[in-house]
């Protein structure tokens, strides 16, 4: 492939490998002594074929296809990831340096590559599917079965156990398992020992280099990215090189159908941070992008809220110390920390500020709203010129942003239903169902032109460029749906020299927090047992990151415990309202 | 429990199928292609597991959208079902007939039968054997067609009789059409279920060539053979069939006998009651009573005329012959807390002497009688009547006062 000088001998640009790993010419097969090995200029060099090459019979495949290894699938993907995230605009050291060493860290910490021999693993040669070749039968081989389930990719039971049931009628010495070299073994390893590389560890791997440089994306934004398609991930296979055969148990692990939650690369990042022994990662510090007080100003905007209230996340995040490098700065491996989820917890800063001015228990928000909207009416053009904007009005605020939520969560909703999963190159399991399912591609295909036709106007948009805001709210607007400038003043009021809020209440979401690590969460949402405004104020920014509302009120409910730590020590017994 | 709100294949492509269902039920036939478009990558990943599969939702889907979108035509759809038919050996059959079915909808006869023709001679191993029954229909609608040519046939010639030709030809070709008709309908038919059209239509042409028994055994198998599901049309059909062969009227009565138990509404009930009416026999006369009874019960006999002539009559009868007052008794006991306000409101006086003096004057005898003179009913069309000094209504009112005291003897 990447080999592109001339054939001496017939001058054509046609180049295989042979079995020595050097370059033929397929039109007049002269071989050169160039070996892949140099030529290759993928950002890592193949030293694990060098590594495991006792013990493997190497065949030139009939169909044309040639050994490969999961890891080099695994090592192509995160190339077309970062090469990706380089288009977005994320700094060129990313692939070179910072993933390429990762990539090449957990290579030799999981004993795939850059080690002697690894232990303990023969790897038998299997061969690719449907062919077959002189396998001794060992006895202790798994059962097909029992390696499908392992992995975490879902298929349908039907589809295994026709895959299975094809399998073993061949025969009993032959393996058809898979198109790579190690599909099976991959799989049975133990889990645990060596943190086997799965496709939503390729975004865990991703976002841990965007961390490490401290780029200016969070995680949510991330994994929108992702499945917005603008960082390859669902098809990402069909990119692989034509000698890389796919098939078999490759397809448990390279085609997933679904797309990884926040929590499940956030965790697994985590994993892989201490994993690697990585150290101290560089510090997230105040003029940082993921510092809490700049992600409160960005979701502030977003939310279409009074930028005066970011004076207010300020105070919170520097009163429960959130905003310490110590606090902020990944360490791996650390577990008596808990871990930072920078957007989610800028996010529940807000939310806190919100509770701590406007109460929200469905009854004196709506109060200081109304009296906000007589000063309003009271109030003249030029008043508000001289006194900062117009009083903001709770109310005002919740028709407009609630109007824009419904119309981009029902956007949202429809483009969900609207995935197409499937990509051009079609999978089977074995040379035997080929057939079938070209079959099938060609007429999912023709339905698609027939129906596609008949939807009207309405054709699939290019893919719109990335953006930071899925909310836009314009000063410009005359319309007044721009809350940016308001003014906070109807809810504020000053004593001893300090502006205070007017609210002298606050309730806590809860007065007891769970033990994240036996449930799993902090607290248990449930949307009928809080108000709906607090609820409201959920789902927006449940909408902004793409995550569950259970995941911010649990961080609403950790930053509210740190507020109100001495209180809550003291009153523990007391019901839940309690005065500033 | 993350895993729950996580997005996957299985996920969006229900949520997608509700979309299509949401759009289908409005008519939005551009929508529902558009989000069929998305779904139709399913069949892909055939979740077999499910109860309908992805190949028949997308038959069944696609056919809906495909026969009411307005920039469909007919060749997309044939295209569409010729694609359906390779996608599920085990429905081939059933696509075909479905297939068949909208071509006789556009009135594509010709194709259609062709169509039919193509799938009779359909054979895929083991799975002929269990689309049998679909294999029956075929044949059937088949036998159909071929009965709509003979009728064709059957047409021309007898305009040729008229004119006073006589076209061999044309009668040869109504034979061979009767001939291949008769088979396949025969063999339906003998099947348990609801074949209306066949059993009319090969009634037709047993009855053309003379075959009355063999037809009067076909409706009564279809009638009264209790593997057939309950069907009052089968008791119409036979009914009729007696009537033209001008059987006796206990044979009439007994075939209308269970069409009363099945749907005492029936319109046939009129026919029923005047039949029973006439009869020489106690019984006979008190089922009519029964039968007039039981269909003026429905909402939809209110305002039908005849039906109240009937009861009028033979309450009248009853009454003047002073003999079975206990049959009017029987049959008011149940309806005397309802009927008043069902049948003999002042609203519904007003209404019917405006709308229908015929009927007014039936149901005001009735409810002279059964109800007594002062009535509101009665009082208010006896009433109008006399004030427009119609005759018949004079004698009503003679005729109900005189009887007054009935009233109290039936509702007593």
């Amino acid at each position: 492939r990447d080999f592109n000088e001339r054939c001496v001998q017939c001058s054509e640009v046609n180049w295989g490998l042979t079995d020595g790993g050097r370059f033929y010419c397929r039109s007049c097969h002269n071989v050169t002594e160039r070996t892949r090995e140099v030529v290759n200029t993928d950002f890592i060099t193949n030293s694990r074929v060098q590594s495991i090459s006792k013990g493997l019979k190497k065949q030139e495949k009939t169909d044309g296809g040639c050994e490969w290894y999961i890891c080099e699938g695994f090592q192509l993907v995160l190339k077309k990831q970062v090469e990706a995230l380089e288009a977005l605009g994320v700094c060129p050291q990313m692939k070179d340096e910072i993933l390429c060493n990762f990539w090449r860290c957990y290579l030799q910490k999981s004993k795939q590559a850059y080690c002697k021999r690894p232990a303990g693993e023969t790897v038998r040669a299997l061969s690719v599917c449907g062919s077959s070749t002189d396998v001794d039968s060992d006895p202790e081989r798994p059962s097909l079965l029992h390696l499908l389930s392992l992995s975490e990719s879902e298929g349908d039971l039907q589809t295994d156990c026709s895959f299975a049931s094809s399998v073993s009628k061949v025969s009993e010495s032959t393996s058809v398992y898979s198109g790579s070299v190690d599909g099976s073994l991959y799989l049975m390893k133990n889990q645990k020992e060596k943190l086997r590389m799965t496709m939503p560890m390729t975004l865990s791997f991703c976002y841990m280099a965007l961390l490490w440089v401290r780029e200016p994306i969070t995680l949510s934004e991330f994994l929108r990215f992702v499945v917005e398609g603008h960082i390859p991930y669902l098809n990402v296979f069909q990119h692989f090189p034509e000698k890389m055969k796919l098939c078999g148990l490759d397809l448990k692990i390279f085609c997933v159908e679904s797309w990884p939650t926040y929590e499940e690369v956030f965790d697994k990042m985590h994993e892989l941070a201490a994993f690697l022994d990585l150290p101290r990662f560089p510090d997230i510090t105040e003029s940082c992008f993921l510092h809490p007080d700049m992600l409160c100003m960005k979701y502030l905007m977003e939310a279409n809220l009074p930028d005066e209230l970011h004076n207010w996340t300020c105070r919170v995040v520097k009163k429960i110390g959130i905003g310490e490098v110590d606090f902020l700065t990944l360490m791996p491996g650390n577990k008596s920390r808990r871990k930072v989820k920078y957007d989610v917890l800028a996010t529940a800063v807000i939310v806190v500020v919100l509770k701590l001015l406007f109460l929200l228990d469905d009854h004196y928000e709506w109060l200081l709203s109304e009296f906000a909207e007589e000063r309003n009416k009271n109030n003249t053009e030029v008043c508000m010129f001289y006194s900062g904007g117009p009083y903001f009005e709770f109310k005002k605020w919740y028709e407009v942003v609630k109007h824009s939520l419904d119309v981009e969560q029902k956007k949202l909703d429809e483009e969900r239903a609207k995935y197409l999963w499937r990509c051009e190159k079609p999978l089977f399991y074995s040379v035997k169902n080929k057939s079938k399912v070209l079959k099938r591609r060609q007429m999912v295909v023709n339905l698609q032109n027939q129906f596609g036709k008949l939807s009207g106007s309405v054709q699939r948009a290019e893919k719109p460029n990335p953006s930071s805001f899925q909310l836009r709210w314009s000063e410009e607007n005359t319309d007044g749906s721009c809350f940016h400038g308001h003014s906070l003043k109807g809810v504020l009021q000053e004593k001893r020299g300090l502006l205070t809020a007017m609210n002298p209440d606050y309730w806590l979401c809860t007065v007891k927090l769970c033990n994240e690590k036996l449930c799993g969460h902090l607290a248990h949402y449930r949307e009928v047992e809080f108000p709906q405004s607090y609820h409201f104020v959920l789902r927006l920014f449940s909408f902004l990151l793409r995550i569950q509302p259970a995941y911010i009120h649990d961080e609403v409910c950790m930053i509210e415990h740190k507020l109100f730590n001495k209180k809550l020590c003291k009153k523990l017994k007391y019901n839940t309202v309690l005065r500033k | 429990s993350s895993n729950e709100h996580k997005l996957n294949f299985k996920k969006s492509k229900e949520a997608c199928l509700s979309y299509i269902q949401d759009a289908l039920l409005q008519k939005q036939w551009k929508r529902a292609a558009e989000f069929l478009t998305c779904y139709v990558e399913s069949l892909e990943k055939d979740y077999s597991r499910e109860h309908i599969g992805a190949s028949e939702m997308i038959w069944r889907i696609g056919t809906e959208i495909l026969w009411h979108h307005s920039q469909s035509n007919m060749k997309e759809f044939n295209c569409f079902m010729e694609q359906m038919k390779t996608l599920g050996v085990k429905r081939y059959l059933k696509v075909c007939l479905e297939h068949v079915f909208h071509l006789l909808c556009n009135g594509q006869i010709d194709e259609a039968y062709q169509n039919l023709s193509l799938a009779e001679s359909w054979r895929f191993g083991e799975q002929t054997a269990i689309q049998d029954k679909e294999m029956k229909l075929i044949q059937a609608y088949r036998g159909l067609l071929d009965y709509c040519s003979w009728s064709k046939q059957k047409n021309i010639l007898l305009e040729h009789g008229e004119d006073g030709f006589s076209d061999l030809a044309v009668e040869q070709e109504m034979h061979g059409y009767f001939r291949k008709a008769a088979v396949n309908l025969k063999e339906i038919i003998k099947i348990p279920g609801v074949w209306d059209v066949f059993v009319r239509c090969y009634v037709d042409l047993l009855e053309f060539y003379g075959d009355h028994n063999e037809a009067r055994q076909v409706l009564n198998e279809y009638a009264y053979n209790s593997k057939f599901p309950a069907n009052p049309n089968a008791h119409v059909y036979l009914y009729q069939f007696l009537k033209r062969q001008g059987e006796s009227k206990k044979s009439l009565i007994s075939a209308l006998k269970i069409l009363h138990d099945i749907v005492p509404s029936h319109e046939l009930m009129i026919d029923f009651n005047t039949m029973l009416q006439k009869s020489k026999k106690r019984k006979k006369r008190r089922l009519g009573l029964e039968v007039i009874f039981a269909a003026l019960d429905y909402a939809g006999w209110k305002e039908n005329a005849k039906a109240w002539s009937c009861l009028a009559r033979q309450v009248k009868q009853i009454v003047i012959s002073e003999k079975h007052l206990d049959w009017i008794k029987q049959e008011w006991d149940s309806r005397k807390d309802w009927w008043p306000a069902f049948h003999f409101s002042r609203y519904l006086a007003k209404r019917n002497w405006q709308e229908n003096k015929s009927l007014s004057f039936e149901k005001a005898l009735v409810a002279g009688i059964l109800l007594g003179k002062d009535c509101k009913y009665f009082k208010y069309v006896s009433h109008q009547g006399c004030k427009a000094q119609l005759k018949r209504f004079r004698m009503l009112k003679k005729f109900v006062t005189r009887h007054n005291a009935v009233y109290l003897r039936i509702s007593g």
